[in-house]
């Protein structure tokens, strides 16, 4: 499988107000293979959002990529104008943003606002054309076409979220990256949404990006799985492995704390204290204030553990963990 | 567990009238009505936990509004701890009992008052239920001024600082200048909770406490409210459309839908063995957190019909991908497949 999206080595540093500089992600590695389904996990403020947008280069004003390279398709996106970049958004790698439903216009048809992210992208350059194919991204996402001429308010919180989804494979993109999008959504709405993105794929040959922090979520769709913590990644590995075999001690804790419904009265341990803040971020590695591993020792709190990969595709950044 | 029922819900009913335009009123047309709970009966014991699950618009935060006495039933009642909750709130009516229990005598208000204090309610949204104004300490000590219940400053210091510390924010006097704005999301569900327990109440309604919550602090505050129940024997309906935190620490389940409960059961029971279509498709969708265990989902199409159309016959037939032509017809009632099981199905047992 070709790697359709290698991004190496991406920090990301935000502004605070009085200028210094907040290394909101640091040293994220991973890489997405074409057709392929990834998920991005970890609590609010790990930093998988900036990923998202440093990849899309749609970063907030404070926000600065310091370092690091996206490769798509083997070309550096970093390195691209204004208006390069504006050819990949949308039309090679798109994004359903958090909340994305909640944020429709709520005084235009949904049809119409398909239309519009079809001219703009000058996709279609008709208007009838580009009502047909509103029509038939609306059918492909599971939207009868005639319920295109409704607004906002006449469809459900799924129906929107799925109207969303339809404008961003507007332009047939190859990359779709859906942030939290199942969140505040029933859980049969959540099953449909996540069924939709399944079929989504299989039917575009689309490659997928999920960030959630929802572990059942990307068990049941991802391929593989990248964990991050305060910004920078703490395991990265096929889903298998992440949750049948995971080694880092967050993977592991995290995955303690979430609930299994196979598993019934099965304990829940929490991870106490907070995720840290980014500007006090501790000098070692970023778990380590949190971390209760036996096998902890000095070095956790001095020097940051590099990403080792410690079997094939199986990347892990803690000093203890070591190659087999 | 076993012993008198601490709350008893009994065929309880709450409609809610749709607001009609000019015409409609003019015309006498019958006023629509948005059937939000539609016949719900059961009762929880002392200490248990009950877990009543539903998608939204399936009734159950109206149960638990009712439970409380936030809300006035438009018909049956609400036992707790014997009395006639739901007859206290509205005062009128004979009591079914109060008349010869010890609160006979007290005014309508003070029934009313010893309600609260007994029954409280923690909400949603920890972002949305803090006065953002308040600091932690004033926010979780209003209450007992509400109640009169602390004599002295020094008392409601010691009740504040206990409920604070009960949740885990220790030490207190580290939190309660705090206002909510500094507090994570955790901690100011926390002080949610610490509010409703300072009153040292028997029944927490707990409304979805941890949906708005990260992952490790939702398994802080379900063990929280765990031990809420281990150490003081609070009996907790927890409310939620989450089956896997439901699973992880209630002792049964109610599952609702349309403002009915077609299935209820001890959890574990529920969960391994459930008899409704609707509780089968409903536990098939829950993500399991490993891809080995990925299962067969049955996803229902279409979203929960709108409560004021509820269909005729069973009310989840139109979704239901059993259903026969007698589900049309058939309004079916809960009735027992095994013991403490019972399911609104004409299939129950059989599935």
């Amino acid at each position: 499988m070709a790697i359709l999206l290698d991004v190496r080595d991406l920090s990301v540093d935000y502004l605070a107000d009085d200028g210094t500089p907040l290394h909101a992600v640091d040293g994220v590695t991973f890489r997405l293979e074409e057709g392929r389904s990834l998920g991005l996990v970890g609590e609010s403020g790990c930093g998988k959002t900036t990923v998202m947008l440093a990849i899309l280069r749609l970063l907030p004003q404070e926000g600065r990529i310091v370092r690091g390279q996206v490769l798509f398709d083997g070309k550096d996106l970093l390195q691209y104008s204004e208006a390069q970049m504006r050819q990949v958004r949308w039309q090679h790698i798109s994004m359903v943003f958090q909340g994305a439903m909640n944020a429709l216009n709520p005084v235009r048809t949904i049809e119409s606002q398909i239309v519009e992210a079809l001219q703009v992208h000058s996709v279609v350059e008709h208007a009838q054309a580009a009502r047909e194919r509103a029509g038939e991204l609306l059918r492909l996402v599971g939207i009868p076409p005639e319920r295109g001429s409704q607004y906002p308010h006449q469809y459900s919180g799924g129906m929107r979220q799925r109207a969303v989804i339809a404008m961003a494979l507007a332009c047939n993109p190859r990359i779709l990256i859906a942030d939290e999008p199942t969140t505040a959504l029933d859980v049969m709405i959540q099953a449909q949404i996540l069924e939709l993105l399944e079929r989504l794929q299989a039917e575009l040959h689309l490659s997928l990006i999920l960030v959630t922090h929802d572990l059942g979520m990307v068990a049941e769709v991802c391929d593989d799985v990248l964990v991050m913590y305060g910004g920078v990644v703490a395991e990265y590995a096929s889903s298998d492995v992440i949750f049948n075999d995971p080694c880092h001690p967050y993977t592991q804790r995290l995955l303690q704390a979430f609930p299994d419904v196979g598993r019934p009265g099965a304990a829940l341990a929490s991870i106490p204290g907070n995720p840290p803040r980014l500007d006090d971020l501790p000098p070692g590695c970023r778990f380590q204030p949190r971390c209760d591993c036996p096998r902890r020792g000095p070095i956790c709190a001095h020097e940051p553990p590099p990403l080792t990969e410690i079997a094939p595709g199986h990347y892990v950044a803690c000093h203890w963990v070591r190659k087999v | 567990m076993e012993g008198s029922p601490v709350l008893q819900v009994h065929e309880l009913y709450k409609y809610f009238p749709l607001s009609q335009g000019p015409w409609a009123a003019l015309t006498r047309k019958r006023r629509r009505m948005v059937r939000a709970v539609d016949g719900v009966s059961f009762s929880v014991h002392r200490g248990e936990i009950l877990a009543l699950v539903g998608e939204s618009g399936s009734g159950k935060t109206t149960v638990g509004m009712n439970v409380v006495g936030l809300q006035q039933p438009t018909r049956g009642y609400v036992l707790f701890d014997g009395y006639n909750v739901t007859e206290w709130a509205r005062g009128h009516g004979p009591s079914l009992e109060a008349k010869d229990g010890p609160l006979a005598a007290l005014s309508r208000r003070r029934r009313i008052m010893r309600l609260r204090q007994k029954a409280q309610m923690i909400f949603q949204d920890p972002y949305e239920s803090l006065n953002p104004r308040q600091t932690v300490f004033d926010i979780v000590a209003e209450p007992l001024e509400i109640h009169r219940l602390a004599r002295s400053r020094e008392e409601k210091k010691e009740r504040v600082r206990e409920a604070l510390e009960t949740c885990g924010l220790v030490p207190a006097d580290h939190f309660w200048d705090r206002f909510p704005a500094e507090l994570s999301g955790g901690q100011r569900q926390r002080v949610v909770i610490a509010g409703a327990l300072v009153l040292e109440p028997e029944l927490l309604v707990a409304d979805e406490p941890v949906s708005m919550l990260d992952v490790s602090i939702r398994a802080e505050i379900l063990n929280l409210l765990h031990a809420l129940r281990r150490e003081r024997g609070i009996t907790i309906l927890y409310t939620t459309h989450d089956l896997a935190t439901a699973g992880f620490f209630t002792d049964r389940m109610a599952v609702m839908y349309l403002g009915r409960i077609v299935e209820l059961g001890p959890t574990a029971e529920v969960l391994a063995r459930p008899q409704h279509p609707y509780t089968r498709a409903l536990i098939s969708v829950v993500p399991v957190p490993n891809p080995r265990r990925r299962r067969q989902r049955f996803i229902l199409q279409g979203e929960i019909p709108n409560p004021t159309d509820i269909p005729p016959g069973c009310r989840f037939h139109p979704r239901c991908p059993c259903a026969v032509p007698e589900c049309r017809e058939t309004d079916p009632q809960l009735r027992p497949v095994a013991p403490d099981h019972e399911v609104a199905c004409i299939f129950a047992g059989q599935l």
